[in-house]
């Protein structure tokens, strides 16, 4: 039964093959061909799933070896696949959510001319994740990781015709690379100190590494997850690629792409726990990047990039915790679960809205659309009420019990860390509730289109409210199924390991002060815009505010440090090339065309008789030589 | 004894004849014949290249299949062949890349496509026409004859002879035949183009003849006078003949410049870009993706093979060198606006990766290095090919003239993309693999080195999409629309390119399987083992222990 596991990532490429090669003749029922493959592929999920259910835990994970991939000297990489507890979880949500999202994606993107490519690529992208989380080692786990890179690129430049979704596709790509390069080299570094960079293999020798070098390792990781993930500092593509068609974005918010980053920390934790350093690194980019995110989604008023900057922060926690080590990881994945719910519920509700609005984006252009669109607005609201953590709801558990899993750290770092994740839970609470403010609150702030007519907000059809309404569900109902027995926790245990550390407060006291803190950030943000009306046309703001709006400087900061000096120096290096190192050779050159330019007349410039005589001279001196060397 | 490998030389060149006296005429049915001809023998060809491959056994003796016929007794000099495992696959990437650059160019010669260096037309204007498009299936033909037997070769002198030869044809197919857009200026950047290409390689070849000769000298000084390259080995290996290691030194880099000019290897580069840009996109195939692996290819056979110590010796060197062609060609095809020259500067950057591999001296470095070679042979034929017709759509080679592309011609795009893709080494293609090889290889001993090196990935993604920006996505301008997509003839060139691409990425297995065991010999005869990892889990090869 084990040939499953290979199916499940054959299963979206053929579709996607099939899609991108089958031609026009697919138009009309290529949409179906993808729904069906990313269903099928949740369907021999579900069936794994129950058959690792049916085995005792020491026999849960299996290994299937396909063939060997790469092998010279002691280089051998095998195309084997490693599904264990943790690959099953993201197993189920990546074709669970994923599928969920191709069902919406047939009604949005129904008046697209170009929707059966478009499936090909969301099928890619499942394919592509898929074999990231099942590789049972780090160079296949490569090929999952930059195969989403590609998929990625190709959806957020779906609309290739716009200059910004081109733009924004190849940064995403581009920044992303940097980060692979820390992927790279981990694994040179793996191979070089163990031989060897298959899981089980490294992490048994790990043991007998230096702390350096699993710090190294640690840190190199850490530079891949925070290209995938979007954390500080390469976080700056995330924002731009909300270019991509809407259900793209909830696709790689939610189910693929950046969970990757949090994969890879959390899959590598027998070198992290190791490597206390590299895991304070991995802390300190959680930490900065849950507030960054915050901040970020607090200023936007394009409905998409407060929700990318509200991604970006929630991931934020989630590195947070894997950063915490033993006391965090099962946390980190079940807020990357129950995240993955509200996150693709709210991001189908957004482009829900935009159906509804004429594709506009901007909420000062909103207001008052909870009459209109009223499944909308539940569905919405319930992912609303999960992501800022109110009591009963899935991010309510998740969330909480990484602010105490930061508590728990102990000493200074346990205040520090367990203090920022509470002023992200009220700044989150903030944001969330002025984009529902904005959004379906309030009075109409609609504007004409280009055509000078104004918007007619309309539920959408069933197609894509059928998987907004099963995303709701599961965002108010996951957290407190996984926590039931603390089912989660010991689900994961056997890969992760975990630990309760020891808080200097007790679990109520810091459920109760995020409570607070959430009550308290609805409330300021109720005073500002459900109090009185919301300008249609932004304040100036403070500087803090318009750094916000620009993403904290994100792309001034680049631009000055990296893009200036890089176009400079090749520009430069360009001028060296031609008149540099060319001039040298055609100085000397003109020396000897200076001599033989009289030869030359005579020869009417038949360069090529010219060049038959150089050979024909050169073959008279080897002659000769060798004769004089041989009389 | 066999006569495969004579007849898998003799082939093409036969072929080069034929079609090149074939009868000329105006009507289009006798240039069509001339064409198929011309396709016939390079097909011919791949079928004894791929017959080679078949019958070449990983397990058996370094050189198989060999013949020798002697020729210039007195010097020890002779028609000897024999094929080694690195030898076979890039006899495989030429015998296919061959027939998919004359698919490619099937108009390229043909009597519009813009003038000759001569620039003279014939009295009836048709005649000489015809005689062009022979002319220029006939040179293709004679070049890859020249290069088989530089790979086929096991005679020094031999491999010396065609090494030179074989600029001769290139000469003529750089300067003779140019895009279809060619003006009077364009014939004469053109006509600089091929001297520059001739005057480099030239002088290359002429500082490797004073080191062939004196390497004979010595090696007869020691009663080994002979070229015939597993005599000179054996006799390395044996202690029977010793080279002073000055000497040894000096020998080595007159061997190593000319294959440096050829590969090439930074700061000898200049030439490429001139010639790949002005030349038609076939020839630029011709020349960076089979003829250039002569270079890399004599690096790891001569230069290890023949002067271990002073390889060893001169290593550090040219990795640095290596490494700065890897990144310096990079941002050098980022900063540029030809499409075709920046190409070339990719492929600059990819030939650093190439030389750094061999010199890294372990296993993985070699034989990633012999991987890279066919598949940048690959990836680079099907961007360049591509960029070929989509140049030949609008008349320019450069990047501003052209934007949306793919709105027009979506499979064009589509496919160009996956060149690209291929360019920037996508780990699940088939460069990836071989860059990774590399990459590691390189970092087991120079982990500095291979760190610096890793860079480069991310410049590839750069140059590869930015190009892909500019010319394929964006508003569709004016210049582009009415873009015909590619046509039957093109689609044909491009899909088995693609279909190579993704299989060597999945299964390269059959590739290193032939390749290893030589790569093994070569780091014998430097005396060079992989470096022992720092704490080796007990590791099963090929299996996965749990």
């Amino acid at each position: 039964m084990n040939s499953l596991i290979p199916l499940l990532i054959a299963a979206p490429l053929a579709g996607a093959a099939l899609l991108l090669l089958g031609g026009r003749r697919l138009d009309r029922s290529g949409h179906w061909i993808g729904v069906l493959a990313a269903a099928v592929s949740f369907a021999f999920g579900l069936v794994l799933f129950f058959q690792m259910l049916g085995r005792p835990v020491s026999q849960r994970a299996v290994d299937v070896k396909l063939f060997s991939w790469i092998s010279v000297g002691g280089f051998q990489a095998n195309a084997a696949f490693q599904l264990d507890q943790l690959s099953i979880v993201f197993v189920l949500l990546i074709t669970g959510v994923g599928s969920l999202i191709h069902v919406y994606s047939v009604g949005y993107m129904a008046h697209d001319e170009r929707r059966r490519r478009f499936f090909g690529y969301l099928n890619l992208f499942l394919a592509a994740m898929l074999l990231l989380v099942l590789a049972d080692n780090y160079l296949l786990l490569y090929v999952g990781w930059e195969g989403v890179g590609l998929a990625s690129y190709l959806l957020i430049g779906f609309w290739q015709h716009k200059v910004s979704a081109a733009t924004a596709a190849k940064k995403a790509f581009i920044v992303n690379r940097v980060g692979d390069v820390g992927l790279s080299i981990a694994i040179m570094l793996m191979f070089t100190q163990f031989g060897s960079f298959t899981f089980s293999q490294v992490f048994a020798a790990a043991p007998q590494e230096s702390r350096g070098g699993l710090t190294a390792i640690g840190l190199l990781l850490l530079l891949a997850a925070c290209g995938k993930s979007a954390q500080v500092p390469l976080q700056s593509w995330l924002g731009d690629a909300m270019e991509g068609p809407t259900p793209v974005s909830a696709l790689i918010h939610a189910a693929t792409m950046v969970t990757a980053g949090v994969y890879l920390i959390t899959r590598s934790n027998a070198i992290f726990d190791l490597a206390p350093d590299a895991r304070l690194a991995v802390v300190c980019v959680g930490a900065v990047t849950l507030l960054y995110g915050a901040i970020v989604g607090c200023a936007k008023d394009d409905i998409k990039k407060a929700l990318a900057g509200s991604t970006m922060s929630q991931i934020g926690y989630m590195v947070l915790a894997a950063g915490l080590g033993p006391i965090g990881y099962v946390f980190a994945i079940m807020h990357l679960v129950t995240h993955g719910f509200f996150k693709a519920g709210l991001f189908l509700g957004a482009g829900s809205v935009m159906h509804g609005m004429n594709d506009e984006v901007n909420m000062r252009y909103y207001g008052g659309l909870r009459k209109h669109l009223p499944i909308t607005f539940a569905t919405f609201g319930l992912g609303y009420l999960a992501i800022i953590g109110f009591p009963g709801l899935s991010g309510y558990f998740s969330k909480d019990r990484i602010i105490e899993a930061a508590f728990a750290e102990g000493g200074t770092e346990g205040w520090i860390l367990g203090l920022t994740a509470l002023v992200g839970a009220a700044v989150t609470a903030f944001y969330m509730t002025r984009i529902m403010l904005m959004t379906f609150f309030g009075e109409r702030r609609w504007q004409p289109d280009g055509k000078g007519e104004l918007p007619h907000p309309h539920e959408a059809p069933r197609v894509m409210t059928l998987p907004m309404i099963v995303l709701a569900v599961g965002s108010v109902l996951a957290g407190g199924l996984f926590t039931i027995n603390d089912a989660f926790v010991n689900w994961l245990t056997p890969v992760t390991g975990h630990s309760e550390g020891n808080s200097p407060l007790s679990s109520g006291t810091v459920t109760l002060i995020t409570i607070v803190c959430m009550v308290a950030g609805i409330g300021v943000s109720y005073l500002v815009y459900g109090r009185s009306a919301v300008p249609v046309n932004p304040p100036v703001g403070s500087a803090l505010t318009r750094a916000a709006r620009r993403d904290l400087l994100q792309d001034d900061i680049n631009h000055a440090l990296l893009v200036r000096p890089g176009s400079a120096l090749t520009a430069a290096l360009v001028y060296f090339d031609v008149k540099g190192l060319d001039g040298v050779v055609n100085g000397v050159s003109a020396t000897i065309g200076g001599l033989s330019s009289r030869v030359r007349r005579v020869q009417n410039g038949y360069v090529r008789s010219y060049a038959l005589s150089m050979f024909g001279g050169t073959l008279v001196l080897v002659a000769t030589t060798l004769l004089m060397r041989s009389v | 004894m066999s006569f495969l490998l004579t007849a898998t030389c003799a082939v093409p060149a036969v072929g080069a004849v034929v079609t090149a006296a074939l009868p000329a005429g105006t009507t289009e049915a006798r240039r069509r014949t001339s064409r198929a001809t011309a396709l016939g023998f390079s097909v011919a060809a791949l079928v004894l290249a791929a017959v080679i491959a078949a019958r070449f056994s990983p397990d058996g003796p370094r050189y198989q299949l060999t013949e020798s016929y002697s020729w210039i007794r007195a010097f020890g000099i002779s028609f000897s062949f024999g094929v080694d495992g690195i030898g076979a696959v890039l006899v495989l990437l030429t015998a296919v890349l061959v027939p998919l650059v004359m698919l490619a160019s099937w108009h390229d010669a043909a009597p519009d496509s813009g003038d000759s260096v001569a620039g003279t037309p014939a009295p009836d204007g048709s005649f000489e026409n015809n005689r062009r498009t022979q002319g220029f299936f006939a040179l293709i033909l004679a070049v890859e004859a020249m290069v088989l037997v530089s790979f086929l070769a096991t005679d020094l002198f031999l491999f010396y002879v065609f090494f030179e030869a074989m600029l001769i044809p290139l000469y003529f197919l750089i300067g003779g035949f140019g895009d279809r857009a060619g003006g009077p200026e364009q014939a004469r950047q053109r006509s600089y183009a091929a001297v520059k290409f001739l005057l480099y390689n030239l002088l290359g070849g002429l500082v490797m003849l004073a080191a062939v000769i004196g390497f004979y000298v010595i090696a007869r000084d020691q009663n080994q006078g002979t070229f015939d390259l597993q005599a000179l080995t054996r006799a390395i290996a044996d202690g029977k003949l010793v080279i002073d290691s000055s000497a040894e030194k000096a020998l080595f880099l007159g061997f190593f410049f000319a294959f440096a000019v050829k590969a090439p290897l930074w700061p000898l580069h200049t030439w490429l870009p001139n010639a790949m840009g002005e030349s038609t996109a076939g020839t630029a195939v011709l020349i960076t993706a089979v003829v250039d692996k002569v270079g890399t290819f004599a690096m790891l056979r001569y230069c290890l093979g023949l002067f271990p110590n002073a390889s060893k010796f001169f290593a550090p060197g040219i990795l640095v060198l290596a490494v700065i062609g890897i990144l310096y060609g990079a941002l050098l095809a980022v900063g540029q606006k030809d499409i075709k020259r920046l190409i070339a500067y990719a492929s600059i950057s990819h030939f650093g990766f190439i030389i750094m591999g061999i010199f890294a001296m372990t296993s993985q470095g070699q034989s990633g290095a012999t991987l890279y070679m066919v598949n940048h042979g690959i990836s680079t034929a099907l961007l360049m090919l591509l960029a070929g017709f989509l140049i030949s759509r609008r008349g320019s080679r450069l990047i501003a003239d052209f934007g949306g592309v793919q709105k027009v011609a979506p499979v064009l795009a589509g496919t160009f993309l996956i060149g690209g893709l291929a360019t920037l080494s996508l780990p699940g293609l088939a460069p990836f693999v071989s860059e990774f090889l590399v990459l590691v290889g390189t970092f087991t001993r120079y982990p500095a080195l291979g760190i610096i090196a890793t860079l480069g990935i991310v410049l590839a993604a750069l140059y590869v999409l930015v190009l892909y920006q500019r010319t394929m996505t964006g508003p569709v301008k004016a210049s582009v629309s009415g873009m015909p997509d590619l046509k039957a003839r093109e689609l044909l060139v491009a899909a088995p390119l693609i279909a190579l691409t993704i299989a060597l990425g999945v299964y390269p297995k059959p590739l290193t399987d032939l390749v290893n065991p030589a790569v093994a010999d070569t780091l014998v005869q430097v005396h060079r083992t992989d470096p022992a990892p720092v704490h080796p889990v007990a590791a099963t090869p090929g299996g996965v222990t749990k």
